[in-house]
């Protein structure tokens, strides 16, 4: 096992210490604002989600404690059906995918052994897009206009008739916000990903994780479009009276299900396949031995991608469309277990033949396999036509749901979490509270939403606000609402954790789990521009290779932002060219697409006026330098 | 708090028409719940096996792995030799996800059939419209002087075939009686079918299942399934129109509600009251409940209802209607006639 030294020479030293100087955000209030290095933005990126995690999940809670006994009046209808509608918005749109970009944008660059995330002001930009929706919805739900029609806001529930006043145009906008943040930062991601790698990672060198990431972001690109068409259709028939959904005026209120549906089911994966980069990051490392099947896990994620697009309308088996359609969906829908199966078997056949070290981060994992497989079982029965007609729309689905999104994806992001808070503080996370973060969180998740199937089963509907007793659903809840609270218990414990540990943790060191990849080669936590020397890839487990890094890349200049461009499949040197430095103009950007976004909940006309001043900041965000395009012109090298 | 003394009369509708299987998926009570149940318990063993399998094979792999710590040098030799043994079982296990799969596949197919394939001889044809937040029945006949309209609460023959045609007035609504069938959306601007029989007789309540806005919650309905004879009986009854043979004070009633808000939306045939936003009351009193399966219908919460609906169900579109006390107590009477 190698890694990359820590240099030794004083030239190297001084090199260090001016890349710092090149590649650091600038100091003091205005540096904040500047910001934009891919780390200090991710981890901005990364606090928020989880605040909006926490928000999400208080949300839920207050629910939880509404339905703990029938009848209950803790809270009233109409401010129930803004906390499921606020609970499923934030978690999906605020919490779920955004994090799963935020923790790629940090890890990307450093596993690709790349000094920065392409486009790093449009990330930037992205950030405070993301963080701007987000505190819109929060704004509006604190002065009691949240949204109230469903985080699917079907029409013509959500349209202009029955949802008067603008509580759903806070809705659309937040979707508008979040989905412009996402699909820049799939743009970042793409690009980083195939021309920013480390000499020698060819494609199918890529870390698992790097290609979930990958693959991912080529969804959003095809998935967010959509919803941003339906958001905006909606949008219109609210503010300026058009009638794409009203059947009244020739529209149709199926068009927003398909519409929704088509981005709403590869949003599913959208928010999975990350962590099944988690997870074979984790299994790999804590195994002491490679993923089995690197090529059967890469088809698998892309074949997952593929087919994510193909069974929306399992959402819509209660509508009237064609029984034969539905039977190819109920076809394609099964379909999509097989590379998820081909997933769990390589997996498992890596845990069989490895040596197991059981911290955290592989605690989490292993829950997945429990949870997971539970919710991707259940989502067979949802595929078929017959069940799911019987358990659609009921707490058998919420059940569902939650087993597939927190056993797939939360629970490897919380592994993930206690496997990369070393690399992003420099010191590891406690382990006994971890320990016990792990068996409260899964107890606590399977008391809660287990009893949540035979609820499904025994007739009760989801988003009821009560219900009454007396139809044998009142322990089943009872005990769904203790299970809740103890996930509660189970993230304060986390956060008492990171806060701890963030101070007084044990120094981790650039490689405190002896894994194989880039990012664990360079300091904890990493130097402003990742790598002293950027390493050479010499395999899929770098660190690994008996022979180590095998050479350092050398000649890019540490006095302005110079980077390596390598090619699309081979990763050969192309070229050198300059990324930006920090400026205040993608935070004022941001506030003026904001003014204009929340504008036009009022008025069509800030969509106008709003123009003008968006306007004048890209154009200044993109003013060129002469003195810095003439520094970079002159060390043009032309062959 | 005057809801919370109101809501604890939800249960007592609830136990009022708690028969034994209420609202339930898994206790079918006629042929294509039954089916649905069929096919539910084959996939159900199917994925509880798997699952198994999938569990031991994880358990297997943990308690037969060696142990390590992080200083463990990797073992990197499978980057350069293959795998046979290990390549085979994954081989072995996908192999045979996929057959359990397409099992699956056939058998829901097979079921999809069967749903829609059950005999339609004979059937009683309902028009059911959903409203932000009741249910419209409208019982359809060849013989234009039989059709009748009726609310919430359902009666059908056992084993005859139903036919409801579902639609909705304003909003998504899906109709849900888990006893007897799945889902159908109700949406508007479509016209959707759904065929159902009851083989058992009894009392089933069904729920709103699309969230359908503020109320969404108290959408319910009962269905009553009986022998043929009493079912027709019911229906005859359904047909007449409200006696004009009434006592003064029901007179005075009738009076109230034409004069008052109520004859703004109720319909009572044969008094003249024909509006249609809410529900025909010409038999409002031969029902089980009020409010869409939310009350007990008696004669107290009947007066809770018509002078303070928002404090039962709140957002409902029914009025509060001022009334004195002998107003009320006129009406009530008068709404007592029509059985």
């Amino acid at each position: 096992m190698t890694t990359i030294t820590t240099p030794t020479h004083t030239g190297q030293r001084d090199s260090a210490r001016q890349l710092e100087q090149t590649w650091r955000d600038p100091p003091g209030l205005y540096g904040w604002f500047a910001a934009i290095n891919h780390k200090t933005i991710a981890v901005r990126f990364m606090l928020t989600t989880f605040g909006f995690f926490v928000a999400g999940g208080v949300l839920a809670l207050i629910m939880r404690l509404q339905l703990a006994r029938p009848e209950n009046t803790l809270v009233g209808p109409d401010f129930y059906n803004q906390l499921f509608t606020m609970h499923g918005t934030t978690m999906m749109f605020l919490f779920a995918v955004p994090v799963m970009q935020a923790v790629g944008s940090y890890l990307v660059p450093l596993m690709l052994g790349a000094r920065s995330l392409a486009f790093p002001r449009m990330n930037a930009f992205a950030y405070w897009i993301f963080l701007f929706g987000g505190l819109m919805l929060y704004v509006a739900f604190l002065l009691d206009i949240g949204p109230d029609a469903g985080w699917f806001a079907y029409v013509p529930l959500s349209g202009p008739d029955y949802s008067p006043g603008k509580r759903v145009d806070f809705w659309a906008q937040l979707v508008t916000f979040t989905e412009l943040s996402a699909l820049l930062e799939a743009v970042i991601l793409i690009t980083t990903i195939f021309k920013m790698r480390a000499p020698g990672m060819t494609l199918n060198r890529m870390p698992l994780y790097v290609w979930t990431m990958l693959v991912t972001s080529f969804m959003v690109l095809f998935a967010m479009p959509s919803v941003m068409l339906a958001s905006t259709a909606l949008i219109t028939d609210r503010l300026v009276g058009t009638h794409f959904y009203n059947p009244a005026e020739g529209g149709d209120a199926l068009l927003w299900q398909h519409l929704f549906w088509f981005f709403g089911h590869p949003e599913v994966y959208l928010i999975f396949i990350p962590p099944l980069g988690f997870m074979s990051s984790i299994i790999a490392t804590f195994s002491r031995r490679p993923i089995y099947g690197y090529p059967a896990m890469v088809l698998a994620v892309i074949a997952t991608a593929f087919l994510a697009f193909g069974l929306w309308v399992h959402h819509m088996y209660a509508t009237n469309i064609p029984e034969l359609g539905k039977s190819f969906f109920t076809a394609s829908s099964a379909m999509i277990a097989i590379p998820t199966a081909i997933q769990i078997f390589c997996w498992i056949a890596t845990l069989w033949t490895g040596k197991l070290n059981f911290r955290t981060p592989l605690l989490f994992a292993l829950g997945f396999f429990f949870i997971l497989t539970l919710g991707g079982l259940t989502g067979i029965i949802l595929a078929s036509v017959a069940l799911d007609l019987q358990v659609h729309d009921t707490y058998f689905v919420v059940a569902h749901l939650h087993y597939v999104l927190i056993g797939g994806a939360v629970f490897p992001l919380f592994g993930a979490f206690y496997y990369w808070f070393p690399k992003f503080t420099g010191r590891l996370l406690g382990e006994t509270l971890g320990k016990w973060n792990f068996w409260l969180f899964f107890i606590g998740f399977n008391v809660s939403f287990f009893p949540m199937h035979l609820l499904g089963l025994a007739g009760m509907p989801r988003r009821v606000w009560t219900y009454p007793a007396g139809m044998g659903w009142d322990q089943m809840n009872l005990a769904a609402t203790v299970g809740g609270m103890m996930i509660g218990a189970s993230v304060l414990l986390f956060i008492i954790n990171v806060l701890r540990s963030r101070r007084h943790g044990v120094p981790a060191g650039p490689n405190p789990w002896g894994a194989g990849t880039l990012e664990w080669g360079t300091d904890s936590p990493p130097p402003a521009g990742n790598f002293v020397a950027p390493p050479v890839c010499g395999g899929r487990y770098p660190l690994w290779e008996p022979d180590g890094v095998p050479a350092h890349v050398t000649g890019l200049a540490d006095d302005r932002r110079e980077i390596l461009v390598t090619t699309l499949m081979d990763a050969v040197p192309d070229l050198r060219p300059v990324m930006p430095s920090p400026n205040i103009w993608p935070f004022l950007s941001a506030v003026a697409v904001t003014i204009l976004f929340v504008g036009s909940i009022f008025t069509p006309w800030a969509v106008v006026w709003g123009a003008v001043p968006i306007a004048i900041g890209m154009t200044l965000w993109f003013w060129p330098r002469s003195r810095e395009t003439r520094k970079n012109a002159a060390s043009e090298v032309h062959p | 708090m005057k809801r919370i003394a109101a809501l604890p009369v939800l249960s007592l509708a609830g136990a009022a028409a708690m028969a034994a299987p209420f609202q339930n998926a898994l206790k079918p009570a006629g042929i294509q719940a039954e089916r649905i149940h069929d096919l539910w318990l084959l996939t159900v063993g199917i994925c509880s096996v798997v699952f198994a399998a999938v569990l031991v094979a994880l358990l297997l792999a943990l308690s037969r792995a060696g142990r390590s710590d992080a200083a463990t040098p990797p073992d990197v030799a499978s980057l350069a030799a293959p795998e046979p043994r290990l390549k085979r079982n994954v081989l072995l296990a996908v192999g045979a996800s996929i057959a359990l799969l397409l099992v699956l596949i056939v058998a829901d197919f097979q079921t999809d059939r069967l749903l829609g394939r059950m005999p339609l001889s004979d059937a009683v044809h309902i028009e059911v419209t959903a409203h932000q937040w009741w249910w419209e029945a409208r019982y359809n006949d060849p013989e234009p002087g039989k059709i009748f309209t009726t609310a919430n609460e359902l009666h059908i023959p056992v084993g005859r075939p139903v036919i409801m045609t579902l639609k909705s007035s304003d909003v998504i609504h899906t109709f849900w009686l888990p006893n007897l069938h799945g889902k159908k959306d109700m949406i508007p601007g479509r016209t959707s079918l759904i065929r159902l029989r009851a083989d058992q007789p009894g009392t089933y309540r069904g729920q709103c299942a699309e969230f359908c806005g503020l109320e969404h919650a108290m959408m319910a309905f009962l269905v009553t399934a009986e022998p043929n004879d009493r079912y027709e009986a019911w229906a005859d009854a359904q047909r007449r129109e409200a006696s004009n043979v009434l006592s003064a004070r029901e007179s005075r009633g009738r009076q109230v509600f034409m004069e008052r808000s109520c004859v703004m939306c109720h319909t009572v045939q044969g008094s003249g009251a024909n509006a249609v936003f809410g529900p025909d009351l010409t038999h409002v009193a031969s029902r089980q409940t009020l409010a869409s399966g939310v009350l007990p219908n008696n004669r107290q919460q009947m007066a809770a209802w018509v002078t303070q609906p928002q404090k039962l169900k709140p957002g409902t579109n029914m009025p509060a209607t001022k009334l004195s006390g002998e107003e009320l107590e006129a009406l009530l009477d008068y709404l007592g006639t029509l059985k």
